[in-house]
């Protein structure tokens, strides 16, 4: 990949790009996420994906003052970007969509030398990108899962219906400014190994904003995030309650080394939290190997992981959907075949 | 002498007619699109809004003025119009639009929101649109947020709790974020779009369904509103997702551990 990119860069400096100035050679921002002093996972499958397009990678980085410094050292270490642009101000401590948007606006606005503005399909992101895009008067391109960049524009694939069918998109070459996020699962992440130079950019500081920030909760855990774990285990409704949900899952997680999910039904219950429904209206997983307990499969929660390498499922009910797509289906009773998996599994270290 | 009374509420609720959840899509041979001649329901996430903005009504009692659903489609799209006006809305609009593979751009859909909001300024200006977070055939969650950055307001994405104080005319929300859940406050007239949590949406009655269909319905066409609807990302083609070969049932628990082992699969604890 960076051999390609490399190879059009070095095409680009001999004069290649002085006739195709904007189609041979895209230029790419890549917004890098961060929380709690570490880059976000899909920020670093974003920043992959930025460099297939095969032009120069810009990162940006937006935070409060105590959050940026670090950050921008971690993001200059990373292997395919060209410089590394940082803004701070009080304001994107807790950012809004409403207090970011106005300078991605005028980075990304009329006469910017941006061709693509690149981020993760976080849940910041998706609250963010939509309102810029229709800001700056363009189409975006959500969760992309490849992507290509010829003369004639940039080529996306993306899921849609839950992901039963695949949309093959083009934003055309016309566009001024290419937008779209990435599905995590879909890129490899971007590894360290660069060594790039930071500049400071203007905060653009918005008075009276219409939306303030309160207070963020987020779900503690000592388990690996869900989305990047590369073990699932998740529980659906048979798990009964939130006790039983805990005293199951928890054992085989932790012999797994593996995060734990939930299907709708079992979040709706209130056997698990909302932040670990894993499907098209929660996270989208794809590990080496998600283990279903007690989950049906319907097409929303199947929209979520069937992207996973190997997939096992236990269920009581042997027509259970699920079991058309694992790769090991157990017909159990999981209250108890997942305690002798559990002690079964210890025996295999 | 009495302090002007706050201006009441008007609630704007965009909802879209989409392929029924619980129907299994089938790509169409020339690979256009989808077979749509199958079941169509009221998109969930929107009926999850017009549920909200019949409670938030239903709260605040005459301190809500008017609840407006609109919806841009082709003729068929009027079903869900009535759906809504059955759960508790008193007028509609439909946009109508030709029936086609595709449905119209978040952007178009935005500006045509957006069109209809300038219209409505005179005479019940809108302070709170409330929509799905997003359509479950494009998948796309994204026409609140445009819709709100062209109208130039704030907006709060993935409600689970929204709260409003006509006095203030502020919301007072609670959003589910990655991770956890974030709390905002947000100045009207703002757009909120709802999450699955939010609400359970009520079943219509009988009666209020025939009552429905006594409730008005605004026909407009996108030239009417002076908005064109051509899309501008061109889709090449649609096809299936890979098939999975999956399928492989094990016999016991010793048999499933074993597959693990071979696969790599051990404990770590």
């Amino acid at each position: 990949m960076l051999s390609r990119s490399s190879a059009i860069l070095s095409a680009a400096r001999l004069g290649f790009a002085r006739t195709y100035a904007t189609a041979a050679s895209p230029n790419v921002l890549v917004l890098i996420e961060h929380r709690n002093g570490a880059i976000e996972g899909g920020s670093l499958a974003a920043l992959t994906a930025a460099s297939e397009l095969g032009g120069e990678v810009t990162g940006l980085v937006i935070g409060g003052p105590d959050q940026v410094g670090g950050i921008v050292e971690k993001a200059k270490k990373l292997k395919g970007l060209k410089s590394v642009l940082h803004s701070t101000s009080d304001q994107y401590t807790a950012p809004v969509p409403e207090i970011v948007s106005p300078l991605l606006e005028k980075l990304l606005g009329s006469g910017s030398a941006y061709t693509h503005f690149v981020s993760a399909h976080s849940s910041a992101a998706k609250a963010l990108i939509p309102r810029l895009a229709a800001r700056l008067d363009v189409p975006h391109v959500p969760d992309i899962t490849s992507l290509s960049h010829s003369e004639e524009g940039t080529t996306f694939t993306r899921p849609i219906y839950a992901g039963n069918a695949i949309a093959t998109v083009r934003a055309p070459a016309s566009l001024p400014v290419k937008i779209f996020t990435v599905r995590g699962t879909a890129f490899a992440a971007a590894l360290d190994g660069g060594d790039v130079s930071a500049e400071v950019l203007e905060p653009v500081s918005v008075s009276d904003p219409p939306t303030t920030h309160i207070k963020t909760s987020l779900t503690k855990s000592d388990r690996p995030e869900l989305g990047a774990a590369s073990r699932v285990v998740s529980g659906g409704r048979a798990l009964k309650n939130a006790e039983t949900f805990k005293s199951t899952m928890e054992p085989l997680a932790d012999v797994l080394g593996a995060a734990i999910g939930a299907s709708r039904a079992a979040v709706d219950a209130g056997y698990a939290d909302n932040s670990l429904q894993v499907g098209q209206t929660g996270k989208v997983v794809a590990p080496e190997l998600y283990v279903a307990v007690g989950i049906s499969g319907a097409i929303q929660h199947l929209a979520g992981m069937k992207d996973s390498k190997m997939i096992v499922a236990i269920n009581k009910d042997a027509d259970a959907p699920i079991f058309q797509v694992a790769d090991a289906g157990l017909v159990a009773d999981l209250y108890e075949a997942v305690p002798d998996l559990v002690e079964k599994l210890k025996a295999t270290k | 002498m009495r302090p002007t009374p706050s201006r009441l509420l008007n609630v704007l609720v965009p909802v879209k007619r989409c392929v029924d959840y619980a129907v299994k899509i089938r790509v169409n041979p020339q690979q256009t699109g989808v077979d749509l001649n199958v079941k169509h329901s009221m998109n969930p996430f929107d009926e999850i809004a017009v549920e909200e903005a019949v409670r938030l009504r239903e709260l605040l009692k005459d301190e809500v003025k008017s609840i407006k659903v609109v919806t841009i489609g082709p003729t068929k799209a009027a079903e869900t119009l009535r759906t809504a006006l059955a759960m508790g809305a008193d007028s509609g609009i439909h946009v109508e639009i030709p029936d086609a593979n595709y449905g119209p751009e978040p952007l178009g859909v935005a500006k045509v929101l957006k069109a209809i909001i300038e219209r409505e300024k005179e005479k019940a200006p809108v302070d709170m649109v409330i929509m799905g977070k997003q359509a479950i055939d494009d998948d796309m969650c994204a026409t609140g947020q445009m819709l709100a950055g062209l109208w130039g307001t704030g907006q709060a994405t993935f409600l689970n709790k929204l709260q409003v104080d006509p006095k203030t005319r502020v919301a007072k929300v609670t959003t589910e974020i990655d991770g956890g859940v974030e709390e905002l406050e947000v100045k009207l007239p703002a757009v909120f779009t709802t999450d699955l949590r939010l609400n359970e949406p009520r079943y219509a009655t009988l009666p209020s369904i025939m009552k429905a269909k006594k409730k008005p319905i605004e026909k407009l066409s996108p030239s009417d509103l002076g908005v064109d609807l051509t899309p501008i990302l061109e889709t090449l083609k649609v096809t299936e997702p890979p098939k999975r070969t999956g399928g492989v049932k094990v016999e016991s628990v010793d048999e499933l551990v074993s597959k693990l082992r071979d696969a790599g699969f051990t404990a770590v604890a």
